[in-house]
């Protein structure tokens, strides 16, 4: 229970950093740790202590079997992280294009739209 | 043959073409983006005829595969995303003239239709997520396509703010996933009738707030709307129908549809429903007074139709919140048909007359160099075909009879009344009345009054330009006159569809 709760503790942190930095690396950098706390959330979801890799052989022994971990939430972090990567790389791409307009990378600065 | 992959494969494959071709070929961005968008339309309107499917991806049955589904509700939504990226790339050709890097753009256009195809056919809900992620992508590069100062801060907000909601997004299915050990949606909705019998467990009430926020974000629902009135006026004209037209209501309305309805089982009723249903009527009518409040006071007149765009999101998202909490109380199914068909039915008609109008704000920028309204005027003697066919979306999206925003309002509005809502349907009256005034604003600024310095210049668009908007006026009226046909083909198949949670499960599982 605790992992879950340091993984929730980990996001809120990301969340945190989003909201309150000013610098647009510093919000680039939360939404990564954002990332990686959900990345962490899925990983914990499949894990299992004492677990092997899930490979089905015959003859095999149940008590094996009942050992392997759930492949799935590996399959899906690994298309998270390949997903986080684009978006990480267009997010500093516009960050980098914005730096060159306005010569900073405070949004206070940047920001004249009004939402 | 199922073409349900063909969908995605189409798109997805033109994508990597045009700009491979594109080293040879300067022109084959125009030519191939429309070529294949025209296939895919044609493709999306038949799809009507066929009943609906399940197709297993390489062959693998669900649960173990992926499963792509079409459905009524699929169906809808494959018809609104393929006929407008049509229509919005043949307007590109002459407006996008001025900028460079088209093939760039045409790629990026046919990746955002494949991964909005792919949000519509999946069946599954990580699958979802990963199509969501590449209509989201390529939509936020379409923002900033202009790399202007303003477009980039409204693609980097838009970007900022998509994350989160994506983040969310997947926080969620990880949830459902931990809850229910699958990811196919008919099967998580059948664990979720078998195990917790409608009654909500804590987990998955979690699971469903973090797919309200995310959804909701996309769709643009009020507490989570900032990102769009930046987002869509600093778009190139086509991308602001494309986002304000479909975006938003596949990657948005489509999934808090699917998930609460097919997957979460709202009609079986219990605690979580009600909860769900309560936060999608608050968000509806906050959408509602916010959008309309904001919209009267522009000057811009794409950020003016970006502020409608929320406040008619809200209408539908009403329509829809209705049926589901009069279906999760147990009260007559008549009426909750009803509220869902008005949703749908808003939903379809906000394809037409929000295309329209923003790609005629498009044109009228084309031809006048500007889009604020204090500049504008007369531009009923100048541009004829535009300002005609403005003025029909501004009568639809008003609710003038007989339009066909007029007949999708007052169905939601009949229904929400008869589900004992009054005090929410007379905010919603009160708020057509404002949808009314800021119509009028359009007309009064834009398309009557004299003529101003900038319109005196300015010409009829080209034909390539001016077509689409006569196709979609022409649907601003059918829509409403025809309803007969449109209803008993698209839209109430689709209605069934979220009705008959069960009957989902048994299409996907057999």
């Amino acid at each position: 229970m605790t992992v879950y709760f340091l993984c929730v503790v980990l996001l809120t942190m990301g969340l945190y950093c989003l909201v309150a930095k000013k610098n647009i690396v510093k919000k680039i950098i939360g939404i990564v740790i954002m990332d990686y706390a959900v990345n962490l959330y899925l990983i914990i979801v499949g894990y299992k202590t004492g677990g092997v890799a899930p490979i089905i052989e015959p003859d095999m022994p149940v008590a094996t079997l009942e050992r392997f971990v759930d492949p799935l939430p590996q399959a899906m972090v690994l298309t998270s992280i390949v997903i986080g990567l684009g978006v990480l790389s267009l997010m500093v791409a516009m960050c980098v294009r914005l730096y060159e307009k306005h010569g900073t990378f405070d949004m206070s600065v940047i920001s004249k739209l009004r939402g | 043959m199922n073409p349900l992959p063909l969908y995605v494969a189409i798109p997805l494959g033109a994508a990597f073409l045009i700009p491979l071709l594109g080293l040879w070929w300067k022109k084959s961005g125009e030519t191939l983006a429309s070529l294949f968008t025209l296939i895919l339309a044609i493709m999306a309107v038949l799809q009507v005829s066929r009943p609906a499917a399940v197709y297993h991806m390489g062959g693998w049955a669900p649960p173990v595969g992926i499963a792509l589904v079409s459905d009524g509700l699929s169906t809808l939504l494959l018809i609104a995303i393929n006929v407008v990226g049509f229509l919005c790339i043949i307007f590109s050709i002459k407006y996008m003239q001025r900028y460079t890097g088209l093939n760039k753009y045409y790629s990026l256009f046919m990746l955002m239709v494949a991964g909005m195809n792919g949000v519509v056919v999946s069946g599954d809900l990580f699958n979802l997520y990963v199509f969501l992620e590449v209509a989201s992508i390529a939509s936020y590069a379409l923002v900033a396509f202009g790399v202007g100062a303003e477009e980039l801060e409204a693609g980097f907000k838009y970007l900022i703010l998509g994350s989160v909601a994506s983040v969310m997004l997947l926080f969620g299915i990880g949830t459902v996933y931990a809850v229910t050990g699958t990811l196919n949606m008919a099967d998580v909705a059948r664990e979720i009738a078998m195990r917790f019998g409608g009654e909500m467990n804590p987990a998955l009430l979690l699971a469903g707030a973090f797919f309200l926020m995310g959804f909701g974000l996309k769709a643009a629902l009020v507490p989570f709307h900032a990102w769009l009135p930046d987002a869509h006026p600093s778009a190139p004209a086509p991308i602001s129908a494309m986002l304000s037209g479909v975006v938003i209501k596949s990657l948005g309305i489509y999934a808090i549809c699917r998930v609460f309805f097919n997957v979460y089982g709202i009609a079986a009723g219990g605690a979580g429903a009600v909860i769900f249903a309560n936060a999608m009527i608050a968000f509806a009518l906050l959408s509602i007074i916010v959008g309309g409040i904001l919209a009267i006071g522009q000057w811009d007149y794409k950020r003016l139709l970006a502020y409608s765009s929320i406040g008619q999101i809200g209408y539908v998202m009403l329509g829809i919140g209705v049926g589901a909490r009069v279906l999760a109380t147990g009260g007559q199914l008549s009426i909750a048909g009803l509220a869902i068909l008005g949703g749908l039915f808003h939903m379809f008609n906000h394809v037409a007359f929000k295309s329209l109008l923003f790609l005629s704000s498009g044109a009228i920028q084309h031809a006048t160099g500007t889009r604020d309204m204090k500049q504008l005027g007369g531009l009923r003697e100048k541009m004829p075909v535009t300002a005609f066919t403005t003025n029909m979306a501004a009568l639809s999206i008003a609710g003038v009879p007989p339009f066909s925003g007029f007949w999708s309002k007052l169905v939601i509005l009949v229904a929400t009344i008869k589900a004992g809502h009054t005090a929410v349907a007379v905010v919603a009256i009160v708020f057509a009345f404002v949808t009314l005034v800021y119509c009028i604003k359009v007309q009064r600024e834009i398309l009557y009054g004299t003529v101003s310095k900038l319109v005196e210049k300015a010409r009829e668009v080209p034909a390539l330009m001016y077509v689409p908007l006569i196709l979609l006026a022409i649907a601003c009226v059918g829509f409403g006159l025809l309803y007969p046909v449109v209803g008993v083909y698209i839209l109430e198949p689709a209605r069934d569809a979220l009705m008959n949670g069960a009957e989902y499960i048994q299409l996907v599982l057999g």
